[in-house]
């Protein structure tokens, strides 16, 4: 081989196990994600602070989605609770870097790494004690139990005030702040770092590490389990996969990612109530899950943008659409619409693009890689 | 005792609402094998027309015209979103009938307004006290028209040609297409039973209340009596039925003297309990069908 065609080679073709087994495989792959990560970086001085909120709020449930895709799309096992562990990632941030002499429990961890890694190790904590009786259940018995999660959860949200602050009172969401750096504080007006554009290269940094984790544990061992599982579950079993261990090790994983998913979303906004962990929460991963592309993290991570961004677009439409209202007491408003436009979303992509919208990405790439000719 | 007897009389009531909405959700896992999650947004589209109909018609008419009503929608739904999935997995299926609640569930929302709404039910609160135990009219009369819609529904699939469709395509759906029943026939009528099912235990649910756009969360409640009962088992949604609603209305009535530390009614999640209590025992619930495994 000479070094000029393995270089640059043509696309899909590998000189080796070990380059076809890599986390970027080919040329383009890494110019891509270069290119995309560089304008990623970026971003936060290009485009105005309040469209960087929204941003930074999907990166947060890109990291969620993907610990759902993990457990939902990797290894086949249905779960409409995920809300439920984000809550409780969302909870242990906030008691573990509460103050301690504060009105509601606190330890006073202000180190975030600590903090962040403790939420999602209680999740993960909360998903393996679920998991024993996930296991004895398939398909959509699954799905209605892990519903039961959220009802089950929300309830001692709504009760344990000492913790969670009770019902529509809340309690303060834990403070991101390492190495000197206050990520909540806005230097704007100094000339320094505003507190989006730090809260979003936060957000980004974090969901970078996420992302690389879930495409390495999908390509590993554990990652071709879950997807024997989900394939066949009884077929694994025969050829010697551990369907308990390795279900198990699914849903703690994915309750891990939205431990720090939970952590981290209300960091923004400071303070959070029990109403937020809903069914409507759990639905709203599950649509960013079908929307970017079962099995996929960078699809997972464009459908978490896509559906972060639909507040934004559905505010924008009263002045295309005069008879849609932006006040929430007339109807049809745009907070209605938004709600329609998810499982508008999900019925459309289900029906005609069932693989998301990295089945679009993957049309395109493969449209330009035979250009000449349609096949 | 007649604490005891009251509560009892009260969980048979509310069962009877679960043993109608859990019916609707076996009927659809029989005839297709997908739990609909759309049920809930049903519900409320029915019972919110009920609200609008019967100050013109009557009550009772209204009750009869608003389940034909929300029947027709199902069957609309079912035509465009459900149909063209036939052959896919089932919780392909399944996540569409969560995007279809959310947009019928909205949609019939906004109808609600801002104004109380109620059903115009004859029964109200009135109640008739039976040696100290009160028995509430309405409670009684959901009774009634569930004992009397469960007895057309198994004689509907006893002894019609289309109930006998429905039993052959819920065994073998491949096997029943060979032998000339029209599948599209029977997801189509379940769909549109599921649907006036919906309707009818919604507005025995609004009965005494005003309805409000969360007046659908009812319906979430009868997918634990679905997963007790057995999915696919009509006896089971039945009898799962009035389990639930007699032990949630029992744990309700003794909330504070069994719980005195925790302020909200436990009986709010007591189905979610009971259900993950009974699967720990029988991964199957009561009365389902055990999956036989194959490679």
């Amino acid at each position: 081989m000479s070094g000029l065609t393995s270089r640059w080679g043509r696309p899909e073709l590998y000189t080796s196990y070990r380059q076809d087994m890599a986390l970027l495989n080919t040329r383009s792959k890494v110019l891509g994600t270069v290119a995309v990560l560089v304008v990623a970086a970026l971003m936060p001085m290009l485009v105005s602070d309040n469209l960087l909120i929204l941003l930074g709020s999907g990166l947060v449930l890109a990291i969620g989605a993907i610990g759902l895709n993990l457990v939902t799309g990797y290894a086949g096992q249905v779960s409409l609770g995920h809300a439920f562990f984000v809550g409780i990632g969302a909870y242990a941030a906030a008691v573990l870097s509460g103050d301690p002499d504060g009105r509601y429990l606190g330890f006073g961890v202000d180190f975030m790494p600590l903090w962040l890694i403790g939420a999602g190790l209680v999740a993960a904590l909360a998903g393996a004690l679920v998991a024993p009786l996930a296991t004895r259940l398939r398909g959509l018995y699954l799905a209605v139990v892990t519903l039961g999660l959220v009802f089950i959860g929300q309830y001692f949200f709504f009760e344990w005030n000492e913790m969670s602050g009770g019902p529509q009172v809340g309690r303060e969401a834990a403070k991101p702040e390492l190495f000197g750096i206050q990520f909540t504080v806005d230097n704007g007006f100094k000339g320094g770092w505003t507190e989006e554009q730090k809260l979003y290269w936060l957000f980004l940094g974090v969901l970078v590490v996420a992302a690389v984790l879930a495409r390495n544990i999908a390509r590993s061992r554990i990652g071709r389990a879950f997807s024997a599982i989900r394939d066949r579950d009884v077929a694994a079993g025969v050829m010697g996969v551990n369907l308990t261990r390795y279900k198990i090790v699914a849903f703690t994983i994915s309750s891990f990612y939205a431990g720090i998913c939970g952590a981290l979303m209300f960091s923004a906004s400071g303070h959070f109530t029990p109403e937020s962990f809903s069914l409507l929460m759990s639905v709203q991963f599950i649509a960013i899950v079908l929307i970017g592309g079962v099995a996929t993290i960078s699809g997972t991570i464009m459908g978490a943008m896509l559906i972060a961004l639909l507040p934004r677009v559905a505010s924008e439409l009263p002045a295309f659409v005069p008879f849609l209202s932006s006040s929430a007491s007339e109807h049809p408003n745009i907070f209605e619409f938004e709600q329609i436009m998810y499982g508008v979303l999900i019925v459309a992509f289900l029906l005609f693009e069932p693989r998301g919208l990295f089945g679009i990405w993957h049309r395109i790439r493969t449209y330009w890689k035979s250009f000449p000719f349609s096949y | 005792m007649t604490q005891f007897l009251g509560a009892v009389a009260g969980g048979v009531g509310l069962g009877s609402i679960y043993a109608l909405l859990a019916l609707g959700f076996v009927i659809i896992y029989k005839s297709m094998g997908v739990i609909s999650f759309a049920q809930p947004s049903f519900l409320l589209a029915g019972t919110v027309l009920v609200t609008y109909l019967s100050p013109e018609i009557g009550f009772f008419a209204a009750v009869v015209v608003g389940a034909i009503a929300i029947a027709a929608v199902a069957l609309i739904v079912e035509r465009i979103a459900i149909r063209p999935m036939v052959g896919k997995a089932v919780f392909v299926i399944a996540i569409i009938t969560i995007g279809i609640d959310i947009i019928v569930r909205i949609v019939s929302g906004m109808f609600v307004g801002s104004d109380q709404r109620t059903v115009g039910d004859p029964w109200g609160l009135d109640a008739w006290e039976v040696g100290g135990v009160y028995i509430e009219h309405r409670d009684l009369a959901a009774f009634a028209v569930t004992t009397v819609l469960v007895l057309a529904l198994f004689a509907f699939f006893r002894w019609t040609p289309i109930g006998l469709a429905m039993r052959a395509s819920a065994l073998d759906q491949e096997a029943a297409m060979a032998q000339g029943v029209s599948v599209g026939t029977v997801f189509a009528v379940s769909w549109g039973l599921a649907g006036a099912l919906a309707t009818v235990a919604g507005v025995f649910a609004a009965a005494g209340r005003t309805v409000d756009q969360n007046h659908w969360h009812i319906a979430l409640l009868a997918l634990p009596v679905i997963i007790l009962g057995g999915l696919d088992s009509l006896g089971g949604a039945v009898l799962g039925g009035l389990i639930i609603g007699v032990t949630q209305q029992i744990v309700t009535s003794y909330h504070r003297d069994w719980f005195p530390g925790l302020d909200t009614n436990i009986g709010s999640i007591t189905p979610y309990l009971v259900m993950l209590i009974v699967l720990l025992v029988r991964p199957y619930g009561l009365f389902g069908t055990r999956e036989v495994e194959r490679v």
